[in-house]
């Protein structure tokens, strides 16, 4: 809980705080789920299996690039675009926490009203 | 893949619902489980304040807007989870719901348990805030057990 820590928290949350707004989206999530794979691909190859335009895409894109969930890499004229997996780790690892916590204080909770 | 930013729980209890209304409103009993000093009953729409009773996390403040108490069906309140660091103002983070639902069974009660609204959340200060206290709840939640084991 030192002063010190609590800073380096802030700079991060800056860096990468609404995971879980960018990914409530189901566009959004059909292109984290073909990123995560660990390959980067292009803008025009990330279109090509959706109904959806190239400028709509790319708006998605930057949505997840604002999270920090994917970063963009230029290659000559064109952009592509790799998943980084530390954003959603960390949110699931937190959430499985909750889940966890929540699971001890339930069977307190049972204890208490079976006993 | 999917992205889920709400924890449910669902678990069967063998006590009456009358019951397990009682422990989950009674701000007494709800504090001997929860292990949390409660100032006062749980009022709709009314601040719940207190503060955790485990030793080594009496600063640590319980705070809770009681929402709704449908007697034996519902009962919710919005909460700022794991606000254990008194340097940072959690007020100003949207909060988590928590809803805890009841239905008669054959042999008891069902609760159904939600917490959601995570997305609103710095997740980095959610990350952390659980980080720095998990040794302390964990501990904490055997104690109950144990303390609920004897009381019963």
């Amino acid at each position: 809980m030192s002063r010190k820590r609590h800073s380096s928290t802030a700079e991060k949350r800056n860096t990468r705080a609404p995971v879980f707004a960018a990914l409530g989206d189901e566009t959004r999530l059909s292109l984290v789920a073909r990123l995560c794979a660990g390959q980067p691909y292009s803008i025009a190859e990330l279109t090509e299996g959706h109904k959806l335009t190239r400028q709509a895409i790319t708006k998605h894109l930057r949505v997840l690039e604002r999270a920090g969930i994917v970063h963009s890499i230029r290659r000559g004229r064109e952009s592509r675009f790799e998943f980084v997996p530390e954003p959603i780790e960390a949110i699931k690892e937190y959430l499985d926490l909750v889940s966890e916590q929540w699971d001890q204080t339930l069977i307190r909770l049972k204890s208490f009203v079976e006993g | 893949m999917k992205m889920n930013d709400r924890i449910e729980k669902k678990i069967e209890l063998k006590a009456p619902v009358s019951r397990v209304w009682r422990a989950l409103t009674d701000y007494r009993e709800f504090g001997q489980w929860f292990r949390v000093k409660l100032d006062g009953p749980f009022v709709p729409g009314q601040v719940s304040r207190g503060h955790i009773t485990y030793p080594g996390y009496e600063h640590v403040k319980w705070e809770a807007v009681v929402q709704s108490m449908e007697p034996e069906r519902l009962f919710s309140f919005t909460w700022h989870p794991y606000s254990v660091d008194p340097k940072i103002d959690y007020s100003k983070e949207t909060p988590t719901l928590v809803e805890f639902r009841l239905e008669k069974t054959t042999s008891g009660t069902l609760l159904l348990l939600s917490e959601s609204g995570f997305d609103k959340i710095p997740s980095d200060r959610r990350l952390e805030a659980f980080r720095r206290n998990d040794g302390g709840w964990t501990e904490q939640m055997k104690n109950i057990e144990n303390h609920v084991a004897k009381t019963s």
